[in-house]
């Protein structure tokens, strides 16, 4: 058809603070971007349509799901996934704590969870429980029963505000 | 994430995988750019938003071999602007942004609740408010408050601006009146009276999920307007039900209402079962216009 439509784009990024170039299909989403160009297995790629959050990833600060994202509406952007934000420790209280209340047990929501819950934190304060409920509300956990994922948010909330001791 | 309930019974592709196969895509850079991928994509076109409900389609084979104009870069497409009695929302304005509006939510506040109630937070920091309008799920939450609101929607074509409302706009089940190369690019809604009072109701399983039926009621000092989303094919104007409460009739406009709408059976919930939470919401809204507990 009309050549100004590509099957390929050329996009130019960085992911987890580093500069990356790569030219993607047109159909390709950012999860299987990350996970099968970079190797960045962390998110995972389950539902794909925008239901399950394993996939949720930081993209220009804000979570996003990878499933619903083209690879190639990247160009420009600022990826963190998983990986920069443990390799970074900028999440590591967080991880700590999921941990601590044994807040995971497959592990395979844990990724977009974390996305998730730290976009929450970063807005300050104590968030009420149910808050923090309905921050995570679009991520699917099948083993917690999120009681222990709620309270590692709450406390590290309460430890960020000072009111406990890490 | 897309409605489950309009699409199951076409999501049937033979366990096609969960990947997306569109013809080829092209970043407008502004708006006549768009136009111009628009008019060479020989009837292919498909613009591309916030893409929350395009992509999980297309991952889902639902469609295919779409030329994807994606518009989520246009500068000037974006943000919310004081009009002196109407409120401009550009097209390209995020759920999120939209519920964080101070000019929203002082002088629309329908669209701020409405975005508390969309999907998840995830989603909300991509999808778009045009990209919702133009999408026109009839279980979607931004229809059926541009009807209540008495919105106008701005379109761009070949032939120049258009302006539509709201009544006007919704046509079908995922249709608008949006024809071949048209682009909306903003929506103007009536900044609310001082007195004015603007309410969503509606009841959904989970946080987040299509609601199984929902209401928006707006009183302004011509009356009453009430809206329903998740009962029919498109959002509903309850034209009917907003005359008896004009006249103060409270079971006359929820017998009006349960007579007025034409709800779907499917798994999530029977016609009647539909018909009759309807008017428990809109029993719920009028209380709460009235300040009474609901």
């Amino acid at each position: 058809m009309t050549k100004v439509f590509a099957d390929r784009i050329d996009i130019d990024l960085m992911v987890n603070g580093e500069p990356v170039e790569a030219r993607v299909p047109a159909g390709q989403h950012v999860i299987d971007f990350l996970r099968q160009e970079l190797g960045l297995t962390g998110a995972h790629a389950s539902c794909e349509h925008g239901v399950c959050g394993t996939c949720t990833v930081r993209v220009d600060g804000a979570s996003v799901r990878g499933c619903l994202m083209l690879a190639a509406q990247l160009d420009g952007a600022d990826v963190w996934t998983i990986e920069g934000l443990s390799d970074s420790e900028a999440i590591r209280d967080l991880q700590e704590a999921f941990i601590a209340r044994n807040a995971l047990q497959c592990g395979f929501c844990t990724p977009g969870m974390l996305v998730a819950a730290e976009e929450l934190l970063a807005q300050g304060g104590v968030p009420e429980r149910a808050a923090i409920r309905e921050h995570l509300s679009g991520n699917y956990c099948r083993c917690t029963g999120y009681e222990a994922i709620v309270d590692a948010v709450e406390t590290v909330a309460r430890q960020r505000a000072g009111q406990v001791q890490a | 994430m897309i409605n489950n309930q309009c699409w199951e019974s076409v999501d049937a592709e033979g366990g096609q995988q969960m990947k997306a196969s569109p013809g080829g895509y092209a970043r407008a850079n502004d708006l006549s750019h768009a136009m111009l991928l628009l008019a060479s994509a020989e009837g292919m076109g498909r613009v591309l938003a916030g893409g929350q409900s395009l992509i999980a389609a297309m991952n889902m084979r639902l469609s295919t071999g779409d030329m994807l104009v994606d518009i989520s870069r246009i500068a000037g497409l974006s943000g919310v602007t004081d009009q002196e009695t109407t409120l401009h929302i550009g097209a390209l304005t995020k759920h999120a942004e939209i519920g964080a509006s101070p000019l929203i939510r002082k002088h629309a506040p329908l669209l701020a609740e409405a975005v508390t109630y969309i999907a998840h937070a995830a989603i909300r920091n991509r999808g778009t408010i045009g990209g919702a309008l133009a999408h026109a799920d009839p279980a979607a939450e931004f229809p059926a408050c541009m009807l209540a609101l008495g919105a106008v929607l701005h379109i761009h074509g070949s032939d120049g601006e258009r302006s539509v409302a709201a009544e006007d706009f919704f046509q079908g089940l995922f249709e608008t009146s949006l024809e071949e190369g048209e682009i909306l690019t903003a929506i103007t809604v009536p900044k609310a009276e001082v007195n004015e009072r603007q309410i969503l109701q509606e009841i959904a399983r989970r946080s987040g999920d299509y609601a199984l039926a929902g209401l928006c009621l707006v009183r302004r000092s011509t009356g009453h307007r009430i809206s329903l989303l998740s009962v029919g094919s498109t959002p509903v104007l309850a034209r009917n039900t907003m005359v008896q409460l004009d006249r103060g009739d409270i079971d006359g406009a929820v017998a009006a209402l349960r007579e007025e709408i034409d709800p779907p059976s499917d798994t999530q919930a029977s016609a009647d079962y539909r018909r009759h939470i309807a008017g428990v919401l809109l029993r719920r809204a009028v209380a709460q216009s009235r300040g009474d507990a609901a």
